[in-house]
C-alpha cells in the first residue's frame, strides 16, 4: 500500500502526523554534532592539511563543518593543528577560554597531541597540558581522511553525551 | 567644487583637527589574514598606519638546537617542516648542502629527479600562496581552484615518496628510492593540463577590477631597499632585480635547462603576484624538459661508508647490512669545515650554513630562511598604508612562519 | 688626506686573515674592532647583499663566540664569508647601518646565543619572548630546556628526553662513534 511504503518499522508521516518522539538529549546532540563550527587553530603544517580537508576533494562541508570562522565566539570546535610553542601556548588557552560552552577540542597531529618530534626547549609537549582534548589524531600531518574520521568520532562522542539533561539535574 | 577621496580629505583636514591619541591595534597571532602565527602591533592614526612592529617567534621550535643532536640524515624530516608548503624543495636544499660539505657529485639521474622535485614543490607552494593571497583580498574561489590543482600534485608526490605532504624524500647522497613506474608519465600529464588551468586563473584575477585596485601601487618596495633587507625570490624579482640562485649560482644542473626568470617592474603587490604566476609557467617548462631527458643509471652516490645502500642489498647481504647500521646510527662522517649553500626555494633563497667539526653531527647548523629576511621589511613597509592594505601586503610577501621561526 | 686614507686601508688589509679555501668558498677572519670598517669597504666594493649572519658558540674555546657574516656580490657572482671572534662578555659592532637587513639577524644572534651587539637600534629578543632568561643555542643550555615562569606571558618546562639526546661524537674509529647520551656541556665559569 502506498502509505506504508517503508514497511512496518518506517516513519510514515501520514500516520504520525509529522511528530517525532525522542529525548531532548538526542535531539540537541543531533543538532550539535551535525553543525560543528571549527575554530581552526592553524599553527603549522597541519593547518595545510586542515585546509585540504576543507577544500573540494575531502570536503568537510559534508559534515557541516566548513564554517571555519576564526572567531572563538562563533565556533564550538577548536582544532589545534600544528606545533604549540610555549610562546603561543597561553594565547591558545586564552582563545579556548573565549569559546562558549559547549565546546570540544581536537588535537590534530603529533605536535598538538604530544609535542611530536620536537622535544626541545621551546615546544609545549601537547596541548592537553592546557586544554581538555576530546579526540587526538595521530599523523605528521594526519591525512585529511584522518581528520574527517576524528570529526566522526567526535560526533559519536557528542551523540552519546548528556547534552541538556545534565544542566537541568544540576538546577534541581 | 572638487572633492578628493576620503584619505585626501582627512589629510587636508588633519592640521585643523585635534588629531588625538593614536590607536594601537594588535593583529594577534591567531588571525585569518596572518598566514600562520605572526603578530603585528600597529599604531594607527585613523586608518593609516604610523608605526608597525612585527612580532615573530610563535612557531620557534628549536630546529637549530635539535640539529646539533641529530645526524645529517636524521635532520631531513625537520627540513620538511620549514617551508611546509614545499617540503620537497627544502629536502633537496638541505641534502645538497650536506653533499657540498662531503664533496659528493650526484649522479645525473639523481640530479634530474631532484629538479623535478624542486619544480613540483615550487608550483605547489605558489599555488597555495596565490590561493591564500586571493582569499585574503576577497576572491574565495581561487583558493578552492588552487587546492584542486594541489591535490593533483599531491597524488604525484605520494606516488613518488609515499607521503602527500611531509616527504623526507632525499638523503645524503641521493634519495630514499628510485622513481616508481608511472611517475614520469604522471608529471608530463599534469604539466600539460596545468598551463590551461593557469590561463583560467589568470582570466579570473589578472584584470579583475577589485583585485587590481587592491594590489596595484600597494606595498611598493624598490629594488635597492629589497636587496638591502636581504629579500629574495619573487619579492625581490617583483621589484625589478633579477637575482635567481638557479641562474647566478647554478646547482643540480640548472644551467642545462632552458627557462626564463620573470622580473617585475613596479615592486607592488600586483607585480609580485604576476611574477609568481609566470614562475609557475616556467616551472612547467622545466618539468617537461626534465621528464624528456631523464637518464638511466645510478640514483645514489657510491660511497658505502657514508651513503645508505640500496634496500634490497641491505636485506640480503651482510656487508650492506653493516653499512646501513653504521650510517643510520653514526651518520655520514663529514669532514671538518664550514660551507654555505643557497638554493632557490619558492619563497626565496633558502640557505644552510653548516659548520662541522667532523663526525655525523653538525657543530652548528644555521638555516637562512627566506621568510625571516622577507618579513624584516614589514616594519619599514607598512607605515603609510591603511589597515585594509595589510592582508594584501602580507599575502603578496607570501611568507611561511615555519621557515621564519624555525 | 689621501695618506691617512691609504694608511687606514693598509691597516685594514693587514688585519684581515685569509683562511684556506674549502669547497671553493673563500673566508676571511677579522678582529672585531676592524669589522665595521671592513663591512663598509666591502659594501662599497659591491657586496650589496648580506645573505646571513650566524652566531656560533664554541664552548670551551676562548674567545667563545664567533660571528659569521655571509656576503654576496651579485654582479660579480661571488660569495665571501667574514668571521670574527667575540670573547664572552664583549660586544661586536652592529652592521645594521651598512645593510638594514642585519637588524633582525643580529637580534636573533643576541636572542639565541647571547652575543652582545653594540650600536644596534633595537636589541631585544625576537624568537623567544622578552624576559626569557636563557640563551638557548649555547652549548651549556640543555636541549630539553629549563623551567621558567612568566605569569600571563609564557612558561616553559623540561621536555621528556629520557636520559638526554643520544648523539654520536666524532672519532677515528667507528666503535668510538656509537651514539651515547650527551647532556649539555658544563656551564662555563
Amino acid at each position: 500500500m502506498a502509505e506504508s511504503v517503508t514497511g512496518a518499522m518506517g516513519y510514515n508521516s501520514k500516520v504520525e502526523g509529522n511528530i517525532v518522539l525522542t529525548t531532548l538529549d538526542a535531539a540537541v546532540n543531533w543538532m550539535r554534532k551535525n553543525s560543528l563550527w571549527p575554530m581552526p587553530m592553524g599553527l603549522a603544517c597541519c593547518a595545510i592539511e586542515l585546509m585540504a580537508s576543507a577544500s573540494a576533494r575531502f570536503d568537510i562541508a559534508r559534515f557541516g563543518a566548513e564554517v571555519m570562522r576564526f572567531s572563538p565566539r562563533q565556533s564550538d570546535l577548536m582544532i589545534v593543528a600544528g606545533t604549540v610553542t610555549y610562546k603561543m601556548a597561553l594565547a591558545t588557552k586564552r582563545i579556548w577560554d573565549q569559546m562558549a560552552e559547549p565546546k570540544w577540542c581536537i588535537a590534530m597531529g603529533a605536535c598538538a597531541s604530544t609535542g611530536g618530534m620536537y622535544r626541545s626547549y621551546a615546544v609545549l609537549q601537547g596541548i592537553d597540558h592546557l586544554v581538555p582534548v576530546d579526540v587526538y589524531v595521530s599523523g605528521c600531518p594526519p591525512r585529511p581522511e584522518a581528520v574527517l574520521e576524528a570529526l566522526m568520532k567526535l560526533q559519536d562522542k557528542i551523540a552519546k553525551s548528556r547534552g541538556v539533561v545534565l544542566s537541568q539535574k544540576q538546577a534541581a | 567644487m572638487e572633492f578628493g577621496d576620503t584619505l585626501t580629505r582627512t589629510a587636508e583636514m588633519a592640521p585643523q583637527l585635534d588629531v588625538g591619541e593614536k590607536l594601537v591595534l594588535n593583529i594577534g597571532p591567531s588571525h585569518p589574514s596572518t598566514h600562520g602565527v605572526l603578530r603585528l602591533v600597529l599604531e594607527l592614526d585613523g586608518e593609516v598606519i604610523t608605526k608597525a612592529d612585527c612580532d615573530i617567534g610563535y612557531l620557534h621550535r628549536g630546529d637549530e638546537k635539535i640539529a646539533e643532536n641529530m645526524t645529517w640524515n636524521q635532520f631531513v624530516p625537520y627540513t620538511d617542516r620549514l617551508d611546509y608548503l614545499a617540503p620537497l624543495a627544502n629536502n633537496v636544499a638541505y641534502t645538497c648542502a650536506v653533499e657540498k660539505l662531503m664533496g659528493y657529485e650526484l649522479p645525473p639521474r639523481a640530479r634530474v629527479t631532484r629538479v623535478i622535485c624542486c619544480e613540483l614543490a615550487r608550483i605547489s607552494a605558489h599555488l597555495l600562496g596565490l590561493g591564500a593571497f586571493a582569499m585574503d583580498v576577497g576572491a574565495m574561489t581561487m583558493f578552492l581552484y588552487t587546492f584542486t590543482e594541489r591535490e593533483k600534485i599531491y597524488n604525484l608526490i605520494e606516488l613518488l615518496t609515499g607521503a602527500r605532504f611531509t616527504t623526507s624524500f632525499t638523503r645524503v647522497g641521493g634519495q630514499t628510492r628510485d622513481l616508481p613506474p608511472g611517475f614520469l608519465e604522471g608529471v608530463k600529464e599534469f604539466s600539460e593540463q596545468f598551463v590551461g588551468r593557469l590561463d583560467e586563473f589568470g582570466k579570473m584575477l589578472n584584470r579583475n577590477r577589485i583585485f587590481v585596485d587592491r594590489t596595484k601601487d600597494v606595498g611598493v618596495i624598490s629594488a635597492e631597499t629589497a636587496l638591502d633587507f636581504g629579500l629574495t625570490g619573487p619579492n625581490l624579482r617583483g621589484s625589478g632585480h633579477g637575482y635567481d640562485v638557479r641562474k647566478s649560482f647554478p646547482y643540480l644542473g640548472y644551467e642545462t635547462y632552458d627557462f626564463e626568470v620573470p622580473v617585475g617592474q613596479a615592486g607592488d603587490c600586483y607585480d609580485r603576484f604576476a611574477v609568481r604566476m609566470e614562475e609557475m609557467r616556467q616551472s612547467v617548462k622545466i618539468l617537461l624538459q626534465a621528464v624528456a631527458k631523464m637518464p638511466e643509471g645510478a640514483w645514489m652516490v657510491e660511497d658505502p661508508k657514508n651513503v645508505l645502500p640500496p634496500k634490497d642489498k641491505v636485506l640480503t647481504k651482510m656487508e650492506e647490512l653493516i653499512h646501513q647500521f653504521l650510517v643510520v646510527t653514526q651518520g655520514p662522517d663529514a669532514p671538518p669545515g664550514e660551507i654555505y649553500f643557497g638554493a632557490e626555494n619558492p619563497k626565496g633563497e633558502l640557505g644552510f650554513y653548516l659548520n662541522s667539526r667532523g663526525g655525523g653531527v653538525p657543530h652548528r647548523l644555521k638555516i637562512r630562511a627566506p621568510s625571516f629576511c622577507n618579513l624584516g621589511i614589514l616594519n619599514t613597509l607598512l607605515p603609510g598604508h591603511t589597515v585594509s592594505d595589510v592582508p594584501a601586503i602580507l599575502g603578496s610577501i607570501d611568507f611561511v612562519m615555519g621557515e621564519c621561526d624555525r | 688626506m689621501s695618506e691617512v686614507a691609504a694608511d687606514a686601508t693598509a691597516d685594514l688589509v693587514s688585519a684581515v686573515k685569509i683562511l684556506p679555501e674549502f669547497r671553493g668558498e673563500s673566508s676571511w677572519e677579522v678582529p672585531k674592532e676592524k669589522l665595521l670598517e671592513l663591512m663598509r669597504a666591502l659594501k662599497e666594493e659591491g657586496m650589496t647583499y648580506l645573505v646571513d649572519i650566524t652566531a656560533v658558540d664554541n664552548h670551551g674555546e676562548d674567545p667563545r663566540f664567533e660571528m659569521v657574516y655571509e656576503l654576496c656580490d651579485l654582479t660579480a657572482r661571488r660569495h665571501l664569508r667574514v668571521k670574527t671572534r667575540v670573547p664572552e662578555g664583549e660586544a661586536v659592532p652592529s652592521v645594521s647601518s651598512v645593510w638594514r637587513g642585519a637588524d633582525w639577524h643580529e637580534r636573533e644572534a643576541w636572542d639565541m646565543v647571547g652575543v652582545k651587539i653594540s650600536g644596534h637600534p633595537d636589541l631585544r629578543r625576537i624568537l623567544m619572548w622578552d624576559g626569557y632568561p636563557h640563551h638557548p643555542l649555547r652549548k651549556d643550555f640543555p636541549l630539553e630546556g629549563l623551567p621558567t615562569e612568566m605569569p600571563d606571558i609564557a612558561f616553559t618546562a623540561k621536555a621528556p628526553l629520557e636520559g638526554g639526546p643520544f648523539v654520536t661524537s666524532p672519532a677515528p674509529f667507528s666503535h668510538e662513534r656509537e651514539p651515547r647520551a650527551r647532556p649539555a656541556e658544563e656551564k662555563s665559569l
